[in-house]
């Protein structure tokens, strides 16, 4: 598959060379279609979010209301914190100007008039160089009053978070983006009713937005053919950990994971056997080697697996990685960024960080076992937002799929 | 009320802020903005800051205080010139994140957390970074350093003063 996201072509993150090579023609073409009638082209077209939850693009923009008396609001995910993802920063890199035409489409389809991009903020250097990418927009008329002379108005502004996960998490991007602590807030109601203050909003992540003008170039059949049948386009895969070449491939979804890093990302250093891989950041499940035979990287294929397609974030481990001290320093991460809002979340990721620490110093007892996957069952399901979840999952995965690994400890224990 | 004579913004920062709060309907959603600003110029946020920064948008210094130390990139205290922050998580110490950061605290004689005595360097460990195709990486300021061993940290390190 020709790279539809990041093709590599120089200084197409310039607008004259991203106008070269067909830039911002689909937003010209879509303004003189109907709202509805691009809504409904993203919706054939079978785009899924990319930002983890693999919702379908086009049926979430039709949840915003028609006929709001308030203001409507788009928010675009950039916050990208979860371990093993690095994807969106390419975008705002290589392609900016994809992610803005994408967002002045996604405007026009849900009636949208001011539009936020919030980004991390460790991410400065991208910010300066998306805003860059923003102001050029703005002079040339993309963005701003009577866009292209169709009488469609709407901004586009650049929101910077200061270091915070939780802030990925939708309602929580919302509550940053008012200027609150970033807590989550309890669904219903859904932010397409409820959303930056109090209006309708519609939550995108980066890689999803970028993805509009691609599918509105190609048209909705075409797009839906790429890849994988019920969760199709290209996707961005970030590869991590034991690879000869790291980096982000992007590729058509439904690629067997062994393919990408075997071929893609050239392999396991020094010929090493793989052990486990996490397939779409740190939070979704990990599975062994000798499971991941015939996987690939779409949403169906990784659930039938027993993980999740996440982010596509893929770390690999090879044979050689001690499991423990991984699921250790992973734990020590869901601990840090909970918000402390909810009981099992902000009182568990501690107990289970604490227990892990005893497994790696080989200190831990037989019971820790049950006892450190009777915390994860009591924190999943019951938080308000999906952080719990998150760090729910990596430890019972782990403790389920690799048992072994936590009996290392316990045996060096008692031959100590 | 006590107010120091640095314990404000400067005119071009203040004239930012007045045309950011035109983006949003309130203008509690500067506030981050406003932050940055203020730790720009100051190197950390002190309340006197904090107080400052609630006057200007009209809301409760409780408020300000509650964001503030909500998030990790805000500094509560005075830090080093550079505040180095080196990822540790899990791609980058599957690429071992842990042989830069002892690196550092043996060449800066500090521990994680501390500050250099001539308050150059300040050493943080930082959850992860987005840079885990370019692992083991750190940020110092607004700058990242990626596909980091001990010769590049010496080089980095030596051209910071």
């Amino acid at each position: 598959m020709e790279p539809l996201i990041l093709p590599p072509i120089p200084d197409l993150h310039t607008i004259d060379v991203y106008e070269s090579h067909g830039g911002y023609a689909q937003l010209r073409a879509a303004l003189g279609t109907s709202p509805d009638a691009v809504t409904d082209e993203v919706k054939r077209s079978n785009l899924r979010g990319r930002g983890g939850a693999c919702f379908p693009t086009g049926l979430k923009w039709t949840f915003m209301p028609k006929d709001s008396v308030k203001p409507k609001y788009l928010c675009i995910n950039g916050d990208e914190s979860e371990p093993g993802t690095f994807k969106d920063r390419q975008i705002f890199e290589f392609n900016p100007h994809l992610l803005i035409e994408g967002a002045i489409i996604a405007s026009y389809a849900m009636g949208i008039t001011t539009a936020y991009i919030y980004i991390r903020g460790e991410y400065k250097h991208w910010i300066d160089l998306l805003q860059k990418a923003v102001d050029q927009a703005y002079a040339r008329g993309y963005i701003g009053e009577n866009i292209l002379g169709s009488g469609f108005s709407t901004n586009l502004y650049l929101h910077r978070g200061a270091g915070a996960y939780i802030c990925g998490e939708e309602s929580s991007l919302m509550n940053s983006l008012e200027g609150q602590r970033g807590y989550p807030r309890v669904k219903p109601p859904f932010p397409a009713q409820n959303g930056l203050w109090g209006c309708p909003t519609t939550i995108n992540n980066v890689e999803t937005i970028a993805n509009v003008p691609v599918v509105l170039r190609l048209g909705a059949e075409a797009y839906a053919k790429i890849g994988a049948p019920k969760h199709p386009g290209p996707i961005l895969v970030g590869v991590s950990g034991h690879v000869n070449k790291p980096g982000v491939y992007e590729l058509p979804t439904g690629v067997p994971i062994l393919d990408i890093i075997n071929n893609y990302a050239g392999g396991v250093p020094g010929g090493k056997k793989i052990k486990a891989i996490i397939p779409g950041g740190s939070s979704t499940m990990i599975l062994r080697a000798e499971n991941i035979e015939g996987v690939c990287m779409d949403a169906d294929s990784l659930k039938a697996a027993g993980s999740s397609v996440g982010t596509a974030g893929l770390i690999v481990m090879d044979e050689d990685t001690d499991l423990v001290p991984v699921l250790a320093r992973i734990a020590h991460f869901y601990r840090h960024e909970s918000c402390g809002q909810c009981t099992p979340c902000r009182e568990g990721t501690g107990w289970m960080e604490k227990i892990l620490h005893r497994f790696a110093h080989n200190d831990a007892s037989r019971s820790d076992m049950d006892l450190l996957l009777n915390i994860a069952n009591n924190i999943e399901g019951n938080t308000i937002c999906a952080l719990g979840d998150a760090a729910a999952w990596p430890v019972q995965s782990f403790l389920k799929r690799f048992p072994e690994e936590f009996e290392r400890h316990l045996r060096a224990r008692a031959s100590a | 009320m006590s107010e120091t004579h640095a314990a404000r913004l400067s005119e071009e920062n203040l004239r930012r802020i007045e045309e950011l709060k035109k983006r949003y309907p309130h203008p509690q959603a500067v506030v981050l903005e406003a932050l940055w600003m203020w730790q720009g110029e100051h190197g950390w946020i002190s309340e006197d800051g904090m107080r400052y920064i609630a006057r200007l948008l009209n809301i409760p210094d409780h408020h300000v205080f509650g964001v503030v130390s909500f998030y990790t990139m805000f500094n509560r205290q005075p830090v080093g010139r550079h505040k180095i922050e080196v990822c540790t998580n899990v791609s980058c110490m599957l690429r071992n994140s842990e042989r830069i950061l002892t690196h550092i605290e043996n060449r800066l004689a500090i521990k994680v957390g501390e500050t250099t005595p001539d308050r150059r360097f300040t050493l943080v460990e930082a959850e992860c970074l987005g840079s885990c195709g370019t692992a083991p990486a750190m940020q110092i300021g607004d700058r990242y350093y990626e596909n980091l061993d001990p010769q590049k940290v010496d080089v980095i390190l030596e051209g910071l003063k």
